[in-house]
C-alpha cells in the first residue's frame, strides 16, 4: 500500500455535513463554547438543502388560526402512524421558535400585508384535525431552502465554526462500539486527517442518488448511512423512500408542493382534475405518496399525457402571472430551462421522482443515535449522533409531509447542540486515536484508488439505480422486490472488478465517485430487503400484494444492518413509540389514512 | 528587468483526441482544459467528440458523459444540476455561467470550449481556487446585524421593504461575475468583487439590519468597492439574472447620500 500523510486534529464537536441541519448544529455547538468543526465534500451553500423550495412548516398562525396540535396531527397522520409521537411532539412544538430565530438571523422570508412571515398551503397540512388545507409553510418565495442555507453559513461564519470543506469523510473511527472521530480526505492537496471529538454528528443527508430519476442531487450519497453500516450499526426505515409528485418529467428537476399550494393542479388525458377523486377533501394538496399513486395509477389505466402517455401536467398557467412572479420565480424559471414552457402558458409535464429518505440512522428526539441492546431498543451509541435526512428520529414515520423537513433540520439540528451544550464539557480529555482504528479506513481508501478491474464506477451505479428504480418503486410487488433484491446483490458482487483509473490524490473525483458508491450500494440493497419483508402497505411503502395497512404485525420500525464484506443483511424491529413527549397531548392512536 | 512574458505555465498546450465512436452521426466536439496537478506538464485542451445523441441538452450533461462514458479522469464541481447551487461555473465558449442550465447547442461556433472560471488559480481541470472569494464574502459579514432586543415573534417588514431585497438575495456564489471582471482580475486581493458587493447591498438593503453605518464605513476604501468601474461584465454573465452593478452602484449612492 502507498504511504499517506495523515493529519490529525482534536475538537469536542465534528459534524459532517453543512446542509441545513449540520449548519443549525454546528452553530449550536460553537455558540456553547465547544471546539466545533465541520467538515463538509461540498461548500456549504452548495448542500442540497439550497434546493428545498416551497417552505418550512411550523403553526405560527399568521394566515389565521393555528395550532400546533393540528400540526402534529397531521404529521402523524401524514407518517402513517410510524412516526414516533414524542419525537413529532418536540418538532411541532419547537417549529415556531425555531422559524422566529431564523427570522432574526435574516431569513428573507415572505411577507404577508401586515409585515408577517407568509405561509402556504401544503400537502397535507389541515385545520382542526382534518378538516380542510390550512396555510402554515413559512415561504421565501420559492427559495425557502436557498435563503435559509445562505443565512445559516452567515451564521455558522459569526459563530467561529470551523469549516473543513471539501474534505470528503471516509469513514466513522469506532473503539468497541463508542464513536471517537472520523477520517477525512482533504480534495485539493491529497492528505488524509484524522478527527478525534467527543461527538461526532451526522449530517450527511438522504441517498437519492441510489435511484436513476431522483429530484436530489448529484451529490445526495447517503455518505452517512454508508458510514453508518460500515462501522456495523443499522439503518431504520429505509424501505421508505418518497416519491415527489412533481419531478419535470425527463429532467427529474423539481418542481415545488407550493405550485400547488399557491392553487395549481394536476390533470389527466381528459383534461381531468383526477385527485378530487382520490382525496376529495384536500385534493391536489394530499400527501405526496397519494399524489404519486393517483398518478401512477392514471399512467397506467391510459390517461397519462404526451405521447407515450407516459406523464401528467401541472398547471399554473390559470394563476395570476403576478403571482407567480412574486410567489413561484424559481420553478417558473426551471419549467422554462428544463421542459421549455411558460408556465403563464402552458402546463409543465411532471411524474413522481424519487425525492426523499424517511429512514436513516436511527436516534432519540436529542439527536443520539441508537440501537437495540437486549431489551433496550433505545440504547445509545456514545459518541454518535444524527440530524437531517441522513436521520430517522422518526418524526416523519412511513411518508414525510411536505415543509416538514426543513423544520426537521433546524428543530433537531438545534436540538443537537442543545444536547450537546449540556453534556459536554469543553477541552474534555479524549482517548489517543489508535492506528488500528483507522488503517482500514485508508485500505479501502487505497483499495478503491487502485481498483483495475474492468467495470467503471459509472457503469456499475447505472446497473444500480436501475435496479432500485424499476424494482423498487412507486408502487411495489413480492416480485419486483426479489427482482430487486437479486439484481442489486448482482452489483454488489461486481465491486472486486471495479476500475478507477485516475490515480491520483488531488481532486480525483473517479475516487470520489467509487466512494460514493460504496456509500450508496450498501442502502440501495437494504432499501430493497427492507422492502420485501414488510409485508404491509404503510405511506411511501405501497405493495400491491398487501395492499392494506397491518398495524397488529408492522406497526413497528425496520431496523437493517449490512455485512460489507458478504453482501448480507440482517433485519430485526424497534417498537413504535406509543407515547408523547408530555401529557399536554394524547397518543393519537392510528386509524384509517383519508384525505 | 521587467517580465513581459506569461509564465511558461501558462502556455496551453493540445492535448489528447478522443474520436468519435464509430457510426455517430451527430458529431460535436467538446474541446476542454485539462491540468493536472500531479503531474510535470503544462494545461492542455483535451478534444472530445461526441455522438450528441447519447446526452441530454446541458454542457453538465456533456461533461458528465465525458467523464461517465469516455474519460473518468475528467475533474468538475456539479451538484444540484438545477442552477441553484453554484457548483458547476466555468467558461463555456467565452462566457462565464454555469454548465447544468446552459444548452451546448446556444454555444456559438464550431466546438463548445470549456475552462475552469478565468483568472483563479487552477486546483485540476475546471475545478478552481475560491478560497479567496470565499473570505471575501465572509468578510462583509454576511448575517443580520441587529442591536434592538429580538422581538417575541418575527420582526415585523412590509412587502415593500422586503421586495428591497428582490434581485440581491437570490446570488448563488458561483462566482460568475466576479472572475469575468477585469477589475478584479487587476487587483482581486483587494477588490471585493461584484458578488460579494451584492451581498452587501443585500445586508444594506434589509430593513431590518441595524449595522448600516458600520457596513459603510467598512466598505468605504478606495479598492474595496471602487474599483468598479462599470463595466457590467457581472450583470452580462450572472446565470441567475442578477445585476450586481446596479447594487454597486447603489452603495456608492447610499456613501454619498450620508455625506450630503
Amino acid at each position: 500500500m502507498a504511504s499517506y500523510e495523515v493529519i490529525d486534529h482534536r475538537f469536542d464537536v465534528v459534524v459532517v455535513g453543512a446542509g441545513g441541519s449540520g449548519l443549525r448544529a454546528a452553530l449550536g455547538c460553537a455558540a456553547a463554547g465547544l471546539k466545533t468543526a465541520c467538515i463538509t465534500k461540498v461548500f456549504p451553500t452548495r448542500s442540497h438543502t439550497v434546493a428545498a423550495q416551497g417552505g418550512i412548516s411550523a403553526s405560527l398562525g399568521n394566515m389565521g388560526q393555528d395550532d400546533w396540535r393540528w400540526h402534529m396531527y397531521d404529521t402523524v397522520k401524514g407518517s402513517d402512524w410510524l412516526g414516533d409521537q414524542d419525537a413529532i411532539e418536540y418538532l411541532v412544538r419547537n417549529a415556531p421558535a425555531a422559524v422566529y430565530e431564523l427570522e432574526h438571523w435574516g431569513v428573507p422570508f415572505s411577507r404577508t400585508p401586515d409585515g408577517k412571515i407568509y405561509q402556504r398551503a401544503f400537502g397535507g397540512m389541515t385545520r382542526n384535525f382534518g378538516e380542510a388545507p390550512i396555510q402554515r409553510t413559512c415561504a421565501a418565495a420559492d427559495r425557502t431552502g436557498h435563503a435559509m442555507l445562505h443565512t445559516m453559513y452567515g451564521q455558522a461564519l459569526s459563530k467561529s465554526v470551523e469549516f473543513f470543506i471539501e474534505y470528503f469523510a471516509l469513514d466513522l473511527i469506532m473503539d468497541e462500539g463508542v464513536c471517537r472521530g472520523v477520517t477525512a480526505w482533504k480534495l485539493d492537496d491529497g492528505t488524509l486527517h484524522r478527527f478525534s471529538a467527543q461527538t461526532v454528528v451526522l449530517a450527511t443527508g438522504g441517498y437519492g442518488r441510489a435511484y436513476f430519476s431522483c429530484t436530489s442531487a448529484h451529490t445526495c450519497t447517503g455518505d452517512g448511512g454508508g458510514m453508518a453500516l460500515r462501522a456495523g450499526l443499522p439503518l431504520q426505515d429505509m424501505e421508505f423512500v418518497q416519491f415527489h409528485p412533481t419531478g419535470i418529467y425527463g429532467a427529474g428537476c423539481l418542481i415545488t408542493e407550493g405550485a400547488r399550494g399557491e392553487g395549481g393542479y394536476l390533470t389527466n388525458s381528459e383534461g381531468e382534475r383526477f385527485m378530487e377523486r382520490y382525496a376529495p377533501t384536500v385534493k391536489d394538496l394530499a400527501p405526496r405518496d397519494m399524489v404519486s399513486r393517483a398518478m401512477t395509477m392514471e399512467i397506467r389505466e391510459g390517461r397519462g399525457v404526451g405521447p407515450k402517455k407516459d406523464h401528467i401536467f401541472l398547471h399554473l398557467d390559470h394563476l395570476d402571472p403576478k403571482i407567480l412572479h412574486e410567489r413561484l420565480p424559481g420553478i417558473s424559471e426551471t419549467a422554462k430551462v428544463f421542459a421549455g414552457v411558460d408556465v403563464t402558458k402552458a402546463p409543465i409535464p411532471v411524474l413522481p421522482t424519487v425525492h426523499y429518505n424517511m429512514g436513516g440512522i436511527p436516534t432519540n428526539l436529542y439527536g443520539e443515535a441508537v440501537i437495540i441492546d437486549g431489551e433496550n431498543p433505545d440504547a445509545v451509541v456514545p459518541g454518535l449522533m444524527a440530524v437531517g435526512e441522513a436521520a430517522c428520529v422518526s418524526v416523519h414515520g412511513a411518508n414525510r409531509l411536505g415543509s416538514n423537513s426543513l423544520i426537521d433540520l433546524v428543530v433537531f439540528g438545534r436540538a443537537v447542540g442543545l444536547h450537546c451544550a449540556e453534556t459536554l464539557k469543553p477541552g474534555a480529555t479524549q482517548r489517543e486515536l489508535k492506528p488500528e482504528w483507522t488503517d482500514p479506513h485508508i485500505a479501502r481508501l487505497d483499495r478503491l484508488r487502485h481498483a483495475s478491474g474492468s467495470t467503471s464506477v459509472a457503469d456499475l451505479r447505472l446497473e444500480m439505480q436501475t435496479a432500485s428504480q424499476e424494482d423498487a418503486a412507486v408502487y411495489r410487488t413480492g416480485e419486483t422486490l426479489e427482482s430487486g433484491v437479486r439484481r442489486l446483490d448482482a452489483v454488489h458482487a461486481k465491486r472486486p472488478d471495479l476500475r478507477v483509473t485516475d490515480r491520483g490524490m488531488i481532486w480525483n473525483t473517479d475516487l470520489v465517485e467509487a466512494l460514493e458508491f460504496e456509500n450508496l450500494i450498501g442502502q440501495a440493497i437494504v432499501t430493497v430487503a427492507g422492502a420485501v419483508n414488510r409485508t404491509e402497505s404503510r405511506g411511501a411503502h405501497a405493495r400491491e400484494d398487501f395492499a392494506s395497512r397491518d398495524d397488529a404485525n408492522w406497526m413497528k420500525h425496520t431496523l437493517t444492518w449490512f455485512d460489507d464484506a458478504t453482501g448480507k443483511v440482517t433485519i430485526d424491529y424497534r417498537p413504535v413509540h406509543s407515547y408523547t413527549m408530555t401529557n399536554d397531548i394524547a397518543y393519537i392512536p392510528p386509524k384509517a389514512r383519508v384525505y | 528587468m521587467v517580465e513581459l512574458l506569461l509564465p511558461k505555465n501558462s502556455k496551453v498546450g493540445k492535448g489528447r483526441h478522443y474520436p468519435a465512436p464509430a457510426g455517430a452521426t451527430n458529431v460535436k466536439r467538446f474541446s476542454v482544459y485539462r491540468w493536472d496537478p500531479e503531474g510535470t506538464g503544462n494545461p492542455v485542451w483535451d478534444t472530445y467528440d461526441l455522438d450528441t445523441t447519447k446526452f441530454g441538452p446541458m454542457v453538465l450533461d456533456a461533461l458528465i458523459y465525458i467523464k461517465n462514458a469516455v474519460d473518468s479522469t475528467l475533474a468538475f464541481r456539479r451538484s444540484c444540476r438545477e442552477g441553484v447551487c453554484g457548483s458547476c461555473s466555468m467558461n463555456i465558449g467565452g462566457r462565464n455561467t454555469l454548465a447544468c442550465t446552459h444548452g451546448w447547442e446556444e454555444v456559438p461556433g464550431k466546438e463548445v470550449q470549456i475552462s475552469p472560471l478565468p483568472h483563479m488559480p487552477v486546483v485540476k481541470d475546471l475545478v478552481a481556487d475560491l478560497t479567496l472569494f470565499y473570505a471575501q464574502y465572509a468578510s462583509i459579514e454576511p448575517w443580520l446585524h441587529t442591536s434592538t432586543p429580538e422581538p417575541q415573534g418575527e420582526w415585523r417588514q412590509s412587502e415593500d421593504d422586503r421586495a428591497k431585497l428582490d434581485g440581491l438575495y437570490e446570488c448563488i456564489l458561483c462566482a460568475c461575475c466576479t472572475t469575468s471582471c477585469p477589475s478584479y482580475w487587476w487587483n482581486g486581493e483587494k477588490y471585493l468583487g461584484p458578488a460579494t458587493l451584492l451581498q452587501a447591498r443585500r445586508w444594506l438593503a434589509d430593513s431590518r439590519d441595524e449595522a448600516t453605518g458600520d457596513r459603510l464605513d467598512a466598505l468605504e476604501d478606495p479598492f474595496k468597492l471602487y474599483r468598479c468601474h462599470t463595466i457590467m461584465n457581472c450583470a452580462q454573465v450572472c446565470p441567475k439574472g442578477l445585476n450586481p452593478a446596479k447594487a454597486i452602484g447603489e452603495i456608492k449612492e447610499m456613501l454619498v447620500e450620508r455625506v450630503v
